[in-house]
């Protein structure tokens, strides 16, 4: 999918300049695109089913070693890995089909999982991409409009080392500098431990804890909640905005090449203004492709982070079943994040067609 | 300027001896760290002072577990006792290896596919461009973590391990060649030379080995730094999570972070520090390599270029639009 978003613009006929496909085009672009979601799914899913199960039975896998033989076959008995691997898929693609992704060894369906730490994912998603945009996008123009100085080498090397820099050694680091040596900001989880107490308290709450502090209405409580979120923030949005960054500044030099900026030049317009005002927003516009794959990236990277800050989320939760080799549960947060992956991704390319008109098909 | 010779047609030296100024500077820089992970990779047995996996010295005294760098212990112990200096060296040793299975894995699979994708086209393309794309867009972390746990099934020893996290990355690099061999391969399909191949009777793998394969090979130094850089991070993600190789089989930036997380709570840096420093320097080092390569591949980003050294394949690199957005895709 990334493939249609970013391959589309070299595709783009004269004609879709020319305006000549209008409103219509662009519905048949969304259905076209939401139907591909399907076989996009389809494969994860099956990739995931075929690498977890060819080898062996989750139960095995998790409980080999402690049980005998016969306890051992009568639990497999009983989940019925014994089956042909192809009715076990089958079932397996019907119970997903009806929104099931499995039980958890301790006995939690795996969607009751995801709706209990999502929340904190996407907060910490969501954090990450602001980072991202507030650090990458300006420094980005900068870079550009400095080319081939130093002031844009250092920039490049730190975008390299934003790139370089494993999510969790930049967590390590951080909290070593801001938790241990300045004692600043709290070293680990997602608010201190009385807050969240009362955060729990609220009536329906959302699992996103700056959404439910404020909600509290209490300004402690959201400044707790905030500093919790700042180190786990960076450490995961100082990735992407490495990324930002030099899409934004090979993109904006692309653009100063154009000749409606080699027009604004000769007419006085100062080199800092062209960047500012004309170059700016045609280069923003890759960024909105890029997106979906970087959201892949931040849910990977979230695993990390979770571990490193002990944030409760799905991470922190896929970290702790690979340690209790609990594979059903792993199988069904992966297969379920992969069908978040092709639902974001999808309404990504959606957002990108209706800013781009040369991105529909 | 005599005729470019073999050596300066080689895919580093072409592109240093094409480079200028800053641009220059990043590539030696990236090039000077390569060459040190590469030394400390090969001479880690000399340089170390101890295995690692030693928890005493020659006399028999055991290490003192969480001790503060020192004169016998220049980068301090860890919290299991181990020489933080000698694993930091060891871990090169393994990181290089993970590269080099993953790396050469991926290229053979994701090459082939690509070719054969590409060149016969119809279905069978259709069917692996679909599934291609959809395991490009999925977190390559989450994907590396299952492959992981099929083949070794959680820790296993030094071949063990350094095989099972390589074709964990494998999985995760075939669709990148296979993407951009695929995009060389249509291009180059249609050029006369494929056309006149055809006609004078040559077979089909002829024509894609000997005649597409050999022009369609351009991107590869990029994928391959690209590559290089994130199957170190694959690596140290995977063994941060647990999924690395046993401390005793071999040493492993990755893991020792895990095991760091502690000590940096406790204010014991040095564990956590010196292995992280490491990974960082020589992903960068192999990043800056290649990046340099790949502005120096597109015209729009090239600072200037030395007309001494234009060669034939500078005007290609000039007149077809360079391969940034394939590769800027894998970031």
């Amino acid at each position: 999918m990334a493939d249609t978003a970013t391959a589309a613009p070299t595709t783009a006929s004269p004609a879709a300049r020319k305006g000549a496909r209008g409103g219509g085009s662009l519905w048949r672009y969304v259905l076209i695109r939401f139907l591909l979601i399907f076989p996009t799914i389809f494969i994860l899913v099956t990739t995931v089913f075929l690498m977890m199960r060819v080898t062996g039975d989750p139960i095995t896998a998790a409980l080999g070693g402690q049980l005998t033989p016969a306890q051992l076959e009568e639990r497999i008995e009983a989940a019925g890995y014994n089956r042909p691997l192809i009715i076990q898929y089958l079932e397996y693609l019907g119970q997903i089909f009806r929104g099931d992704f499995g039980t958890t060894l301790d006995g939690q369906p795996v969607v009751g999982v995801l709706l209990r730490y999502g929340g904190a994912t996407l907060e910490l998603a969501f954090y990450a991409l602001i980072v991202a945009f507030i650090v990458g996008i300006p420094l980005g123009m900068l870079a550009a409009a400095l080319r081939d100085r130093w002031g844009d080498a250092v920039l490049r090397v730190f975008a390299i080392l934003c790139y370089a820099t494993p999510v969790f050694f930049a967590g390590l680091v951080l909290k070593l500098v801001f938790s241990v040596w300045l004692g600043v900001l709290p070293s680990s989880g997602r608010a201190s431990p009385r807050v969240e107490l009362q955060i729990g308290r609220i009536d329906n709450p959302t699992g996103i804890y700056t959404i439910d502090a404020i909600r509290t209405g209490n300004p402690a409580y959201i400044v707790d909640v905030l500093q919790h979120a700042i180190m786990p923030g960076i450490a995961l949005g100082l990735l992407t905005a490495g990324v930002f960054l030099r899409l934004v500044r090979t993109n904006v030099i692309g653009t100063l090449a154009m000749p409606y900026i080699d027009a604004a030049r000769s007419r006085g317009v100062s080199e800092y203004r062209l960047v500012r005002t004309h170059a700016y927003k045609p280069a923003l516009i890759p960024i909105i492709t890029v997106i979906g794959l970087q959201i892949a990236m931040l849910l990977g990277g979230a695993v990390l982070t979770e571990t490193t800050f002990e944030w409760m989320g799905l991470g922190f939760q896929l970290s702790e079943y690979l340690k209790a080799r609990d594979y059903v549960a792993v199988q069904g947060i992966v297969a379920l994040l992969a069908v978040i992956v092709a639902l974001t991704n999808f309404i990504v390319d959606i957002i990108a067609a209706f800013i781009d008109p040369r991105v529909r098909y | 300027m005599s005729k470019p010779s073999i050596w300066t047609r080689l895919p580093i030296v072409h592109q240093y001896r094409q480079s200028v100024g800053l641009q220059r500077g990043m590539l030696t820089a990236g090039l000077v760290i390569c060459a040190v992970f590469l030394l400390a990779a090969l001479l880690a047995p000399i340089i170390a002072p101890y295995s690692y996996n030693q928890l005493s010295d020659g006399a028999g005294d055991t290490f003192t577990p969480r001790q503060a760098p020192s004169a016998e212990h220049i980068w301090g112990t860890t919290i299991a006792g181990y020489d933080v200096f000698s694993r930091v060296l060891w871990g090169s040793r393994t990181a290089f290896l993970v590269i080099v299975v993953s790396v050469l894995l991926s290229m053979f699979l994701g090459i082939l596919l690509g070719l054969v994708s590409g060149y016969i086209g119809g279905w069978v393309d259709r069917v692996l461009v679909v599934i291609a794309d959809a395991v490009y867009a999925f977190p390559s972390l989450l994907l590396a973590i299952v492959s992981a746990i099929i083949i070794s099934r959680g820790q296993s020893d030094l071949w063990g391990g350094i095989f099972a996290t390589a074709i964990s990355i494998t999985v995760v690099f075939i669709p990148q060649y296979f993407r951009v061999i695929r995009a060389e391969t249509v291009r180059i399909k249609s050029e006369a030379f494929v056309e006149a191949a055809q006609v004078m009777g040559a077979s089909t793998w002829r024509v894609m080995f000997r005649h597409v394969f050999r022009n369609a090979t351009r991107t590869l130094p990029l994928v391959f730094t690209l590559n290089a850089s994130e199957a170190i991070l694959t690596l140290a993600g995977l063994g941060f999570l647990g999924f690395g190789i046993e401390p005793s089989a071999a040493a492993e930036w990755g893991y020792d972070l895990n095991r760091a997380i502690e000590d940096v709570t406790a204010g014991r840096w040095w564990t956590a520090v010196f292995p992280g420093v490491a990974i960082v320097l020589v992903v960068m080092g192999i990043t800056l390599v290649g990046e340099s390569l790949n502005d120096l591949a597109d015209p729009r980003l090239r600072t200037r270029r030395r007309a001494s050294a234009a060669t034939p394949a500078d005007a290609v690199a000039a007149t077809t639009p360079a391969a940034r957005n394939e590769i800027g895709e894998t970031e």
